[in-house]
């Protein structure tokens, strides 16, 4: 990949950057790293009063809250490592127009907060499906490798709009959207079967919606297990991650230019 | 651009040619997604012409080589190509034209402090700085202790560097940077921070760089660090490369067009001049006067004169401390008078156009001078200061009687007021004998 050219050199400043990323986060706020474990539970709480209670969205054997909690749970590592990553570049635009470095540090980098903020919110959800008897199977273990797909399409999306950012600054101001959109089109509030059988091959072309059924696969005792749609979304992110680099690795040459 | 990784010991570390950097000013750069879309579907209708009226070339047809172990300094007005050169080399940004080809590892201190985190601790800035400046976590761990001891803050290591004084702050930077060992150093301006006795900890430093083999690439406004560092330089003047030898040379040739466009009298000093700063007030005009306010062509040997200095203020300084100096055209300072020398207080300097005058005696020998004028706050900030701000000569005669220098050599620039004793047998206190005046 040619944006990772030469990274092997710089993975000190990786290691850095994110730790200076996490130190900050937990640093001077009030909850600390309650606050990881708090939005999941929050969110959850407050769509199952909404979604489950008011329009009863069927969830299998497993009650709405924790469907709802295990969708949040991957959602927020989602959301916030999108953001993050398309914020990354401009957030160091000093240090892009003063020292070299590959470019592709800063969403690597960008990455850490929110996968630690998974590492404390999935222990949570852990927790609470074994108390309340839910307890996953052996899927559980695989739970790593859903990470990893899950952390690929993020980058890959990531990539693009920390490339395009740089150089048009109204790609920040179409993030939140960008977040709505996915928010609602991907089956985080709903199961996928919910969605007609012809529409879901089409909608899993959305990445997000493959990491999101793998997801609730290894986690909840009685979801479906990975098929056709996690191919397709599987697909599709290898496609975005693939070119994210390319067009990062192009772009990165002007960054301290045009920054 | 291309990157030969390893080294052979010796040869070509840097290698430019033809290297040429266009800027596109105006909103070509940048700006919103919409509007270029917008613009391109305009442009559909009516193709604009491929030659952009807001071009503007940086660098042009820029070539030298540098050796392994070569000190090297780059010299010229502000907006003259220097700091662009070293983001071209060290591959910040890539040329337009032509190539640059370093060999071995670079490191760039374009400005202290790059990647400090206001919120994290001195000492976990030290291993972020580092890292960004290209260490790895090992040798940032064996360097650690050096580094605090030359920044000297080690009290203050576990406290957030927002807390520091803008004084620690810049001397815990400067101090990961000075440990920063790469094959081949590219330095800009860094010393124009901290109070004058860090300045000369950091000259020192990098003598020691230098004198480690490595290759150094040294923008500077201060010639007099210049020709102390470099065996060579460069000079650059509108995106070109001017002038390319030894530093003596260079810097006098620099010295001669940046004074040839000044004239004796109140002379306006432009913003391109050579200077450094803060910027909140900019030297305008500098003008050299006799000491009655008079006009004056040149400087008789012994004149007293006096230096007025317009500044224009843009925010308050409530203590300043204003620095003349007298250097020669090789950069080299020769007298120093600052307004607050022998215990006097700092001034303060109100916002508008304020102007200082100071009456010197300097006891300048016969030879052509410049001007530097510098406004300082009371720890050592630079507002501003312009190098060379005012070029004048002294003349080999006294404005009176037959006082002159009577050798083709002068050594030395100033004659102090001195008392000679009477030459007598060497035995007892020479001065006993009694003195002549």
């Amino acid at each position: 990949m040619p944006a990772l050219r030469g990274l092997a050199g710089h993975s000190d400043l990786i290691y850095f950057l994110a730790k200076r990323d996490v130190t900050v986060r937990y640093k001077q706020t009030l909850v600390g790293a309650f606050w990881a474990v708090l939005q999941p539970l929050l969110l959850a709480l407050i769509f199952t009063l909404v979604l489950g209670q008011l329009t009863d969205v069927p969830s299998g054997a497993t009650p709405y809250g924790l469907f709802a909690l295990a969708g949040m749970t991957m959602w927020l590592f989602v959301a916030g490592a999108i953001g993050r990553c398309s914020d990354s570049t401009l957030a160091s635009s000093e240090m892009i127009s003063k020292v070299y470095f590959p470019r592709v540090i800063l969403p690597l980098a960008a990455l850490a907060v929110p996968a630690v903020d998974f590492g404390a919110a999935l222990a949570v959800l852990l927790v609470i499906l074994a108390a309340t008897g839910h307890l996953p199977g052996l899927e559980v273990l695989l739970v790593p490798a859903v990470f990893l797909m899950a952390a690929g399409v993020v980058l890959g999306i990531g990539l693009w709009l920390s490339a395009l950012v740089v150089r048009y600054r109204d790609v920040s101001l179409a993030v939140p959207f960008l977040l709505l959109v996915f928010l609602f089109s991907t089956p985080i509030l709903y199961p996928l079967s919910l969605v007609p059988d012809h529409y879901q091959t089409l909608l899993s072309l959305n990445p997000l919606v493959g990491v999101m059924e793998a997801f609730r696969w290894t986690v909840l005792e009685d979801a479906p297990g990975p098929g056709v749609s996690v191919l397709i979304s599987a697909g599709v992110g290898a496609l975005l991650l693939a070119s994210g680099m390319v067009y990062f690795a192009r772009a990165e040459q002007r960054f301290a230019d045009v920054i | 651009m291309q990157a030969v990784s390893g080294m052979d010991g010796s040869g070509t570390a840097i290698c430019a040619e033809r290297i040429g950097k266009r800027y596109t000013l105006g909103a070509v750069q940048g700006g919103l997604l919409s509007e270029r879309i917008a613009e391109a579907l305009r442009s559909r209708r009516r193709p604009v012409s491929s030659e952009r009226s807001g071009d503007f070339w940086a660098l042009r047809d820029v070539g030298f080589e540098i050796g392994t172990g070569e000190i090297v300094g780059l010299i010229g007005r502000n907006g003259a190509g220097k700091s662009t050169m070293l983001k071209v080399i060290s591959r910040i940004t890539p040329p337009t034209e032509g190539r640059a080809t370093v060999r071995g590892r670079v490191g760039t201190l374009l400005e202290v402090g790059t990647g400090f985190h206001p919120e994290l601790s001195g000492r976990e800035n030290v291993f972020l700085n580092g890292a960004v400046l290209g260490m790895k976590r090992r040798e940032i761990i064996s360097k650690y202790d050096e580094i605090v001891e030359f920044a000297g803050i080690q009290r203050f290591l576990e406290t957030p560097v927002k807390r520091y004084s803008s004084g620690m702050y810049v001397r815990l930077a400067f101090a990961v940077a000075a440990h920063l060992e790469p094959e081949i150093l590219l330095v800009d301006e860094v010393l124009a921070v901290g109070d004058l006795e860090f300045q000369r900890k950091c000259l020192g430093k990098m003598r020691d760089v230098a004198s480690h083999g490595r290759t150094v690439l040294f923008v500077s406004h201060n010639l007099g660090a210049i020709s102390r560092l470099c065996e060579r330089a460069l000079l650059f003047e509108g995106g070109r490369l001017e002038a390319d030898g030894p530093a003596p040379e260079v810097i006098a040739a620099y010295m001669a067009s940046a004074a040839s466009s000044q004239h004796v009298g109140l002379t306006d000093v432009p913003d391109e001049a050579p200077r450094m700063g803060t910027a909140e007030a900019r030297l305008r005009r500098v003008g050299l006067t006799r000491v009655d306010g008079s006009a004056v062509a040149a400087l008789h040997l012994d004149e007293r004169f006096r230096v007025s200095a317009e500044f224009e203020v843009f925010q308050d300084v409530s203590e300043a401390v204003f620095e003349l100096g007298v250097s020669t055209l090789a950069g080299d300072r020769v007298v120093t008078s600052n307004s607050t020398d022998r215990e006097l207080l700092p001034m303060p300097l109100g916002e508008g156009r304020r102007a200082v005058a100071v009456d010197l005696d300097a006891a300048l020998l016969p030879g052509e001078f410049v001007i530097d004028v510098a406004v300082h706050r009371p720890n050592g900030t630079t507002i501003d200061f312009v190098q060379g701000a005012l070029r004048f000569s002294v003349l080999n005669a006294a404005e009176e009687g037959h006082d002159h220098y009577p050798w083709n050599v002068v050594r030395g620039h100033v004659r102090p007021r001195a008392v000679w004793s009477d030459v007598r047998a060497p035995s007892g206190d020479p001065v006993e004998d009694g003195t002549r005046g």
